[in-house]
Parts: C-alpha cells; sequence; structure tokens
C-alpha cells in the first residue's frame, strides 16, 4: 500500500514535471475550452492532445483559407499566423 | 504565522478527496510559492487546476464558500423547461484531487502590501500572488425598487441555482394568456447574448405550452450580441409571441414594484404575470474589498498577466474583470484562467510571462434544435485585450437548418467539455 502510493505519487510528480517544462505557447491553452483534454469527455469535437502536427496545421489553414467548411473554427483560424499554428501544432503532437 | 499554516493543512485534511494524498502533498508544498485563488467558478477553478499543472511546486488554495458549483450555462434551458438543474451541478472532488487545498469559506478582506487575505472565521492566508474569480454580484439599488426582497417576487436568475428555480416555477404556474416580461440591462453585464437566449427558451416553453401567452423584453440599449440571428430566428420560429422593446422604444426600465410586478419605463408601464428582472451588476464583492475594482465596479486588468492595474500582485480572471473586447463569458474565464496561471506560475519563479492569444466561443440556443454562435481570437493591443483583426464573428445568416442543428450539438458537448476540464 505504502509502496504503490509512493509510486502513484513519483508518476504524479514526474507527469507534473513533464508538463511544465513546455508553458503551451500562445492560444495553444484556449483550444481546451472545446478540444476536450480529457479522453473521457464525449464530444464530436476532435482532441488535439498527440495528434499528428501535419494534421493540425492543415486543418487550420484550410479553415482560415476557406477551403474547409467549419462551424466557429473558420472564424477562429483567422486569428493565428503560420507560426502560431506551427507552434501550437507541435505543442500538442508532443502532448501526451 | 504558524497557526495560519496549521490552518492550511486542517483545511488540505478536511477536503474529502485530498484524505489520501493531502497531507502529503501539503507538506511537500509547503516550501513553494503559495498562490491563492479567491472564487471557484469556470475561472477560478480552472486557474488553480492550471497552476498546479504549470509548476506542481506551486502550493494552490481555492477559498470557495459552496460546497457545489452551479453553472450558468445551459440554465436557460432549465427555466424553459429542457434541462434539470442537478445537470448544472459540479462539486469541487476532483479539484481536490489535483491537490489544491480548497477552503469551504468566504474571503473577507484582503491586505495587498502584507499579501494575506482574511477569511470569514478570522484566520490571514499568506500569498505569494492571489488571483481573484468572483464573478457578479447584483448592483442592488441601482434600479430603483430592486432590491433583494424584490428578487424573490421578480427573480433575476443571473446567478444560477434557487433563483433558476423560481423563475421556472413561476412560469409553470403562469396561466395560458399571461404577460411574461425580462428587463435587460446596460453594458457590460455577464454573458451579453444571456438575455436574448432566455428570451428565445421562455418563447418556446410558451409556444408549445401557453401559446396564448405573450413575452415583451424591456431593453436598456438598441443593440446586442448575434442580434440579427436572434431577430430573425424569432421572426421564423415565435411571430406574434415575443416581442423585442430597444432603448429607443421606451424599453429603458426605470424602476420596479416588486408587489404589483410591474416594470415602469419612461414610455409607460407594463405588468406583468411573470417578470425576470435582470439588473445592473459589478465585480464579485470581494474585488471591492480588494481595491482592485474601479469606479465602474469592475477591474481594470494587464492584458498580458490579468495582473490588477490597481493593487500589486493581486490578479483577476472572468466576469469581475475589465477584459476589453473579451466578453464576460464562461469561455472567456476559462481561457482568461488558463493564460493567467501560466503568467503567475512563471512570474513566481521569476521569469517574465510571454505574451497571450486568448479565444472566445459562445453557443446561444434560440430553440432547443437551433444553435447560433459567436467567436473571437483576442491579443494585448495598447494596453487592452482587442479582437485579432479579421477574425471572429457570428454564425452566417443564411446558414442551413442543419447547420443551427449542429450547433446546439456542439452547444452541449461544449458544456461537457468546458466543465470537465474546470470541475471534472
Amino acid at each position: 500500500m505504502r509502496s504503490t502510493l509512493a509510486a502513484a505519487i513519483a508518476y504524479v510528480t514526474i507527469a507534473a514535471a513533464t508538463v511544465a517544462s513546455a508553458e503551451p505557447p500562445a492560444g495553444a491553452a484556449a483550444c481546451s475550452g472545446c478540444h476536450p483534454s480529457s479522453a473521457r469527455v464525449q464530444s464530436p469535437v476532435v482532441r488535439l492532445v498527440g495528434r499528428d502536427r501535419a494534421e493540425i496545421v492543415k486543418a487550420m489553414q484550410d479553415f482560415r483559407s476557406g477551403a474547409r467548411a467549419g462551424t466557429v473554427m473558420d472564424r477562429i483560424a483567422k486569428g493565428f499566423t503560420d507560426a502560431e499554428i506551427q507552434a501550437i501544432a507541435a505543442w500538442y503532437a508532443a502532448q501526451r | 504565522m504558524k497557526a495560519t499554516r496549521r490552518h492550511f493543512l486542517e483545511l488540505s485534511v478536511a477536503a474529502a478527496a485530498t484524505v489520501a494524498l493531502g497531507p502529503r502533498r501539503a507538506r511537500a508544498q509547503a516550501s513553494g510559492p503559495r498562490v491563492v485563488v479567491v472564487g471557484g467558478g469556470f475561472a477560478g477553478a480552472s486557474c488553480a487546476r492550471a497552476l498546479r499543472q504549470a509548476d506542481p511546486r506551486i502550493a494552490v488554495m481555492l477559498v470557495e464558500p459552496n460546497a457545489t458549483f452551479t453553472a450558468c450555462p445551459f440554465s436557460n434551458a432549465v427555466i424553459g423547461g429542457l434541462r434539470e438543474l442537478s445537470a448544472q451541478r459540479f462539486t469541487y472532488e476532483r479539484v481536490a484531487a489535483d491537490g489544491i487545498t480548497i477552503a469551504r469559506t468566504t474571503a473577507t478582506a484582503v491586505d495587498a502590501q502584507g499579501k494575506s487575505v482574511t477569511l470569514a472565521d478570522g484566520a490571514r492566508l499568506p500569498y505569494d500572488r492571489l488571483v481573484l474569480a468572483p464573478g457578479i454580484d447584483i448592483k442592488w439599488g441601482a434600479l430603483p425598487g430592486y432590491d433583494e426582497a424584490a428578487a424573490g417576487q421578480m427573480p433575476h436568475a443571473w446567478r444560477a441555482g434557487e433563483q433558476t428555480l423560481l423563475l421556472r416555477r413561476q412560469l409553470e404556474g403562469m396561466d395560458d394568456g399571461g404577460l411574461v416580461v425580462i428587463s435587460a440591462p446596460a453594458n457590460p453585464f455577464r454573458c451579453p447574448p444571456g438575455p436574448y437566449e432566455r428570451a428565445s427558451l421562455i418563447a418556446h416553453f410558451l409556444k408549445t405550452k401557453k401559446p396564448k401567452s405573450k413575452l415583451i423584453v424591456l431593453d436598456a440599449k438598441d443593440a446586442f450580441s448575434k442580434q440579427r440571428l436572434f431577430q430573425a430566428a424569432w421572426a421564423e420560429l415565435y411571430p406574434g409571441l415575443l416581442e423585442w422593446v430597444p432603448l429607443s422604444k421606451g424599453g429603458n426600465v426605470t424602476s420596479v414594484h416588486a408587489a404589483t410586478s410591474t416594470l415602469v419605463t419612461d414610455f409607460g408601464k407594463h405588468q406583468a404575470k411573470v417578470a425576470n428582472v435582470i439588473p445592473p451588476q459589478k465585480a464579485g464583492r470581494i474585488a471591492e474589498a480588494a481595491g482592485v475594482a474601479d469606479r465602474s465596479g469592475w477591474c481594470p486588468i494587464d492584458p498580458v498577466t490579468f495582473e490588477s492595474k490597481l493593487q500589486a500582485g493581486i490578479h483577476v480572471i472572468g466576469d469581475a474583470a475589465i477584459a476589453g473586447a473579451m466578453p464576460k463569458s464562461a469561455f472567456a474565464a476559462n481561457s482568461q484562467a488558463k493564460v493567467c496561471a501560466a503568467a503567475v506560475a512563471t512570474l513566481v519563479a521569476g521569469g517574465t510571462p510571454s505574451v497571450p492569444k486568448l479565444i472566445n466561443t459562445c453557443y446561444s440556443l434560440v430553440a432547443p434544435d437551433y444553435g447560433i454562435s459567436v467567436a473571437g481570437v483576442y491579443q494585448p493591443t495598447g494596453g487592452q485585450l482587442a479582437d485579432v483583426p479579421g477574425s471572429g464573428g457570428v454564425s452566417p445568416s443564411d446558414a442551413p437548418r442543419e447547420a443551427r442543428k449542429a450547433e446546439a450539438v456542439l452547444a452541449e458537448a461544449w458544456f461537457r467539455t468546458i466543465t470537465t476540464e474546470a470541475f471534472g
């Protein structure tokens, strides 16, 4: 019991430290208002955590250009530059 | 100081979900920076969790008197009989399980120079940084005749809970053919599209249950959020049932009389069977006590860190903050909370916070299967949070009915997602 607890604490500490080492780039934290961080949430909106970087970049570029129809993402993507989109995509791709 | 630390530990032991890990964590945290968050709504709960995630060395204490949080988004569906209030309620067990110490009490004062918060029992909590997320208070007395007793007759239902249920019961108890009146305030106030979503869902209730009734919205403004979308939908769904009276047509309510359920405007009187008075508001009480509210009643903040422009070391997020172009919404509160948490974590570690970008998305239901939205992207510009040029806007006016249906589904998904991030 004691060792399980210690292991659990160690795990939490390591996991948290991993997160702490990579502060989200501008705009990234806001995405989880709609894109669930938790796998427990049932939503038609895709999770971004661990998703392929190029896939996120293409989706954002297509929403921004109008090549892909969105409900709110067309309006939101227009607020981000290419560099910001790249940084957000890389950050989410690296999350677990 | 010693007593306060013991207080800190006792509170952490008391928090049910932290019984197993709480004391150990609290000791581990005791040497780290201390951040106190006041208010456990969308802003405060999200910020407390994001702080722990940003840096687990930070000892985070959340001061919140209520054991359960009752969410305002979707409470209009409760009023309209489409949803139960239990679906709006969330506990803090999982927040506590993140290693956040929860003080189930009220913060009554702040010593900004001495860096401590005074609790209702007189105990003082020292902090390195303080985050205030107090939401709104009703500005009692700002509308003549509308005080706390009047709210028992003419509910505001602008903080979800008993008021929400009171308004619903009044509507359910009204005879068919009755007049319902909503009074909407001048800007700024919590949830700009809220009065109009409420009007829509009350109109839906009346149309299906009491079709001879009428609903009048008396407005202190000539324009409102998502106006064209709401008005087009009202013309389609609720013709002859819902009438909006703008400021220029005599919509400004100048006083109310609760005993006779009367709303007085410059142009006349409306005697309602059910009256919903959405009154003028201000930042929650602790903001004024802490000296972070200005004469408007709201709190000016730095757009990068959400630190108060009036008191160093105190950050203000959510509805209480003057956040420039960002509306007072749950999404905005959650978005601000995460930016503020990152900034506070950087500041207590001696760093310089980076310039953020924030998002807002607000869905409104015009009917159970008819949703509309507004979205925005914001960045600090000239000391304020401003819209990123070319971004944001509302749902297309010519969208097919399928798109409205999809937005109603997305609205519910958003609620599940954001409440899970804040409380789940």
